[in-house]
This record gives C-alpha cells, structure tokens and sequence, in this order.
C-alpha cells in the first residue's frame, strides 16, 4: 500500500499539473512583488505539460479512484490491526518531535527514545493521511462545487478550494523530499524493512539470539542495528521466524 | 540433522528462507531477495499498465480505458445531482462588469444575421418551432448572478438573465420531448454542439439567457440567445442558439470529442 502511493501520487500530480496549467494563475507575491509565479514556462517545455487539459483530466479522473481507495484500504489497515498505536501521536510527540528534528540535523547527539516510529514520524505519518483526506474533500468540492455545494462552502468555496488542493500538493512534494532523504540517511536495513515488511534487529543483551528477523518496518534503524552489523553476528539459535504478514509498509 | 527427506512444506520453507534450520543469514539474505524480487516485478507491471493505457486506442479524444472510467465516473456522480441543489447567487453588484470571454467557435460576428434570428426546437409531432427573441422575451424573466465556472479552472462571478428552461418547456408544451434523456443544442451554423441531460437542462437556475449584467447580451457572449447552465463548466454554456432538439441518444458534444468527459456536471 506504501509503494502503490508512489506511481498513483506521481501520476495524480503529473496529471494535476496538465489540468493546472490551462489556468496558471497561482503566484507567491509579497505586495505588488511577484516572487515565485507557478510555474515557469520552462518547467512546462520540460515536461511536456501544455495543451493537455483534456488528458489531464481524464488520467485525473480515473487514479482518483485508486488514491482513494487505497488510502481507504490503509486506514482500514492501520485501524484493525492496532497499527494506528505506532502511528499516531500522542501527548509528548508534539515536545519529542522537536528533539528528533534537532537530532537529525546533528545538533542534538541524542535522540528521545522511541517504539518503531519517532515523534516526528508519528506527526509526519499522521499528518500525511489527513492531508490525503484533505486533497479528497476538496478535490470533491472542485469536481462537484454546485451538487457537494456544502462541502466547497466547507473549505471556503471552490476557488479557495482549489487553492488548497494545489497547496496540498505541493506539501507532498516537500514531503516526498524529505521521506527521501530521511530513508538514505537511515541505511539499507530501514529501507529492505520498507520493501519486505521486516527488519533486522540485533539484541546486545542476549547473546544467544544475536540477529533475528521482527517483522518491524520501521523507518529509522535503531542504534544497535547499525554499531552491529548482523552478518558480523555469529548466527547461534535464531528466534522463531516470525510470520511475515504484510505490514502497510510492504509491497503489493 | 536434517530430515534425509524433508517433506514439501519443510523444503518450501527452507526455499523462501523461513526454516529455522537456516543460518539467520541465508534466512535474511532469501527473504530479502524474494520480496524484492516480487517489488521489482509488480513494479514492472505497473510501469507496463502505464504504457498499456497512455497507447491505448482513443475513443472520443481519450484513451479507451480512460473513457470507460470517465463514463463509469459520470454514473457515479450522477445520483448527486438534484433541483434543491442551487449554485449560490449573489448580489448582482458582485458580478464583473468586465465579463471573460474565452471562445467564440460558432458565435463569429462575421457574416451573422441577429435580426433574422429564429430559435428553432424540433417537437416530436408538431414539427419544427420557430420562436424569436420577443416571443422569449414575453416569458416570465428570471435572473440571478452566479460564480460561472470554466474547465481551465478559472471562475468569475457574473449576472444573467433570461428565461427559465423549465418555463420555456412548460410554455411551449414540450413536456414530452423533455421526457427523453439529452436536449442537444448547436449553433446556427452547428459549429458549435452540446448535449446536455434533460433533468439538468430543467434545473431551475437553466436559463435561455438573453441579458448579461442587466443589458442586452452582447455579440461575444453569444447574441441574441445564450444557454446559461450553472450546473455544468463553460464548455456547456452554448452561445448564440439556433437548433434545439430531444433524443434518448447522446447528441454530439463539441468538447467531449475533444477528449472530456460528456456529463461535465458540477
């Protein structure tokens, strides 16, 4: 469900940005300053992005559904099976998170300790899903504007709407980024864990299970993972090979 | 020991890296290497259903598979629409007095006659009607402001006037052509063609618009007679009416061969 976001968000934006163009009016201005103009014509002949407004609508119209869906079967997901406890924040996460963020840009040596997401994953993680609520309900409110009239009213009518449905999008650029980044700086363990659904976890304190296989996909490798590389772990008894259910994090 | 003949569970197990007589290493390095064999190969299909639907055979202006969806997303949709759900007016000094124009296929000034303009309404048993604009004009008016909304995406509040389509039906006792699914409309010279369906063309902010911000409407707006559809984009208000006829078959629509989607109901 993780992986399907990727081509389905990639294609929703691709096929967003063909339907924006026909009406590139969003601008970041300061006064009478124009700063930033969404978006320059150079960045269109790049990707190829005019007179397409038609095709865009239509591939727009039809990967709805999968983004939908999917987020839909996701939370489902999370709900049912207690996930949602790893991902939601909770009272210290908003104080915790600070510290994550001033962690990983090195200026803070410890990091507050955590079960399989960090504060600032739980926010992020969170966070994603209300926005993808949000890109629904106002892409809803911009496709039907007069029959879901209250719901455009919701988010201050349809040309506010749009606004915000572009905004979302952005935010899903810089998201995107920072995912990114985040999983090369986390090392090959997290990101297999992203892929299979489980990660290595090395256990200083019991030596006769020095390396064993926790369905755990998680999106930073603890500590002892990476002081201890498991293939340097003399392979003595194992624990139980857990099952390996697919975690949102996995394929398919 | 191993078992000399593993039964077909155990070997599968040790295949997929799952037995616990493996080194914990061969375990990882199987398991890594199935899932990301799995990952890589529904990449690829997915990477192949891309190319498979951007190639596909168009129907209308669009992929076919698209099509389908679009048509599928129209039935979906459909169910919302309802003649309580009004597009908000507003004040009419709210409206732009500097109206936007965005096309004029169909409603060229050139070589236009307005004074000999008729509208003419095919009827199922009576024959062709021909009605002028003072016949319309004895009809009871309505008008209202409104935030007109394009395809691009741009939208503008402005102020219309002119009589109700449903009013229209009623007064020319087309009730039974309106019982049929599309009214299908184009321009004197069928430059220009929509089709709408029937309960949307009877909702009651429709409009056979004659007046754009309390004048007579002007040549680029679509003189003499206009259609004004709140419910749908742009693209369906039709300017400068000259035919109008009912039919259970989807009437030829201008933009939805050009690739969008036929409903365009908002």
């Amino acid at each position: 469900m993780h992986w399907i976001n990727f081509p389905v968000l990639a294609a929703m934006i691709w096929s967003g940005l063909l339907i924006y163009w026909a009406n590139d009016v969003y601008k970041v201005r300061v006064g009478h300053d124009i700063l930033f103009s969404f978006f320059p014509e150079g960045f269109y002949k790049k990707l190829h992005v005019s007179f397409r407004l038609a095709e865009g609508m239509a591939f727009h119209f039809v990967f709805m559904w999968l983004f939908f869906i999917n987020g839909l079967v996701y939370v489902l997901y999370t709900f049912f099976s207690g996930e949602w406890r790893e991902l939601l924040p909770n009272k210290r996460s908003f104080g915790e998170a600070w510290q994550v963020v001033l962690h990983d840009l090195h200026i803070r040596k410890t990091a507050p300790t955590q079960k399989k997401f960090n504060a600032a994953q739980r926010i992020a993680y969170t966070g994603i899903i209300i926005m993808g609520l949000g890109s629904i309900l106002t892409g809803l409110a911009i496709y039907k504007p007069v029959q879901l009239g209250w719901l455009a009213f919701c988010f201050g009518g349809y040309a506010t709407a749009r606004i915000i449905h572009f905004i979302l999008t952005l935010l899903y650029c810089v998201f995107f980024v920072v995912h990114v980044v985040q999983v090369i700086f986390a090392g090959w363990n997290n990101f297999r864990a992203m892929v299979t659904g489980w990660e290595v976890v090395d256990f200083p304190h019991k030596p006769e299970t020095a390396a064993s296989v926790t369905p755990s996909p998680t999106a930073h490798a603890p500590a002892p993972a990476s002081q201890t590389p498991a293939s340097a772990a003399p392979p003595l008894t194992p624990a139980p090979a857990p099952s390996q259910n697919p975690q949102p994090a996995t394929h398919a | 020991m191993p078992n000399p003949k593993p039964s077909l569970r155990e070997r599968l197990r040790r295949i997929t890296g799952r037995s616990a007589d493996l080194p914990i290493q061969k375990q990882i390095n199987r398991r890594t290497f199935l899932s990301f064999s799995a990952f890589f190969l529904l990449g690829a299909a997915a990477w192949k259903t891309w190319f498979a639907i951007k190639d596909a055979e168009q129907s209308d202006g669009v992929q076919k598979p698209l099509r389908k969806v679009l048509d599928v997303d129209d039935k979906i949709f459909k169910p919302t629409f309802s003649d309580n759900h009004l597009a908000k007016t507003y004040p009419p000094n709210q409206a732009a007095r500097n109206v936007r124009v965005n096309s004029n296929v169909g409603s060229s000034p050139q070589g236009f006659d307005a004074a000999g303009w008729q509208l003419e309404v095919q009827t199922l048993d009576k024959g062709t009607l021909n009605i002028t604009l003072d016949e319309l004009k004895q009809l009871p008016r309505t008008e209202f402001a409104f935030e007109f909304k394009c395809i691009e995406g741009w939208s503008q509040i402005s102020w219309w006037g002119g009589v109700k389509f449903s009013d229209f039906i009623t007064h020319y006792g087309l009730q039974k052509e309106a019982a049929l699914q599309y009214v299908g409309l184009t321009t004197p010279d069928e430059k220009y063609y929509v089709g709408i369906d029937t309960p949307s063309a009877l909702h009651p902010q429709t409009l056979l618009c004659y007046e754009m911000t309390g004048q007579p409407l002007p040549v680029n707006h679509g003189a003499p007679l206009r259609l004004i559809i709140p419910v749908k984009y742009g693209v369906k208000n039709l300017k400068r009416i000259g035919k109008m006829h009912f039919s259970n078959e989807r009437p030829r629509d201008y933009w939805f061969e050009r690739g969008y989607d036929y409903y365009c109901g908002l």
